[in-house]
């Protein structure tokens, strides 16, 4: 059975995979957030510092 | 046969698909909103203040960990949830969502939750719900919940342990705090189950599980809640005095405990015949107080240490 592009399962399952895009795209957004956050901190220039001398 | 009859078919053969909530309900999101908030005031409560964001990040964690554990347990307990009817609609026994998928949900959920906990806040703190999830499905769910009819006491630990997760997350260490919000919820659970064994009789009965009510008899558990309300009640106020509690705090437990204790001494006092003539009313309402009581007492000590910055929370 080929998928059209259309196809009767695309929209049986759309909820649930509109569910997995949301979660996985706030995912990323949290890595990022976070990655951000620990950047920025005080350990992390503290460090760089350190680096630097 | 018609196009009609085809899709008329296929149509009821994916009725009983699972869509994306019924993946979400394996994480019983019940059960996650009440660790949400002990998590919650288990980080605020703690002396270091945290990053918004990471704190946002580290309860997201946990409330996740928690999430993994009860998928899990689902997958585990797949046989007893079809006979008990508190548990029939829940996504496996009702066809929607096969055992192998909520195992596989509930390792992959329990790796990434711990992980990433790690990453955010501290290892220890990582290492701390790693345990917890270990504790509430393999020691509470595939051992003791099916062996002893102590399993709600001892099962109530995992339940417990959110509010120290969450303080450990903002400071990497450990205090007597922390262990007296895990006291106290430990110390809730037992009474706050029990009632729901006591109106919910036949369920347990059915499924085989050695709740108290069934290998005991209902006055020894009418009792039990009894002795475990007052001990409780010893241990809320009590918690008035150390570093989280404060007047807010104690006058909350004292109103609280008051009528908390008042039911379970009404029903210590009844009798089966009393309880079957107005449907467990007694017992429904003491179940419905013990929410509130736990959410209350938390809320209590979320108070005192939103208030301490500005002098107004604690003893000082």
């Amino acid at each position: 059975m080929s998928l059209r592009k259309s196809h009767e399962l695309h929209q049986r399952r759309f909820s649930r995979n509109l569910g997995v895009g949301l979660t996985l795209a706030a995912f990323i957004v949290i890595v990022f957030g976070l990655t951000i956050v620990k950047v920025s901190g005080t350990d992390f220039s503290m460090a760089t510092q350190e680096i630097q001398n | 046969m018609t196009d009609a009859s085809i899709n008329a078919s296929t149509a009821t053969a994916h009725a009983d698909e699972a869509s994306f909530g019924d993946y979400f309900a394996l994480l019983k999101p019940r059960v996650m909103s009440l660790v949400v908030f002990t998590a919650l005031v288990g980080l605020l409560a703690a002396p270091v203040p945290v990053h918004p964001f990471v704190g946002f990040c580290a309860i997201l964690f946990i409330a996740i960990g928690g999430g993994a554990s009860g998928a899990l347990n689902m997958w585990w307990d797949a046989d007893i949830d079809k006979v008990m009817k508190r548990t029939k609609g829940r996504p496996i026994p009702s066809g929607k969502v096969e055992e192998g998928e909520a195992m596989a949900i509930g390792l992959a959920l329990s790796g990434l939750s711990v992980i990433m906990l790690g990453l955010a806040t501290n290892w220890f703190a990582g290492a701390f719900l790693g345990f917890t999830i270990f504790f509430y499905v393999v020691v509470y769910t595939m051992w003791l919940k099916r062996s002893t009819p102590q399993n709600i006491v001892i099962g109530g630990a995992a339940g417990a342990f959110p509010p120290v997760i969450g303080w450990v997350a903002a400071t990497g260490s450990m205090a007597v705090e922390p262990w007296l919000m895990f006291a106290l919820t430990f110390m809730w659970t037992p009474p706050h189950f029990w009632a729901l064994a006591l109106f919910m009789r036949s369920d347990y009965d059915d499924a085989g599980v050695p709740m108290l009510t069934v290998t005991h008899g209902r006055r020894a558990t009418r009792v039990h809640i009894l002795v475990y309300t007052a001990l409780l009640a010893i241990l809320a106020v009590g918690t008035a005095f150390s570093g989280i509690g404060g007047p807010i705090y104690l006058t909350v437990a004292l109103v609280m405990n008051a009528l908390f204790l008042r039911g379970a001494w009404r029903i210590s006092r009844r009798t089966e015949d009393d309880s079957e003539f107005d449907n467990f009313k007694v017992e429904r309402s003491f179940f419905k107080l013990s929410l509130l009581y736990l959410f209350l007492h938390f809320g209590a000590i979320l108070v005192e240490a939103l208030l301490k910055p500005h002098v107004l929370g604690g003893w000082s």
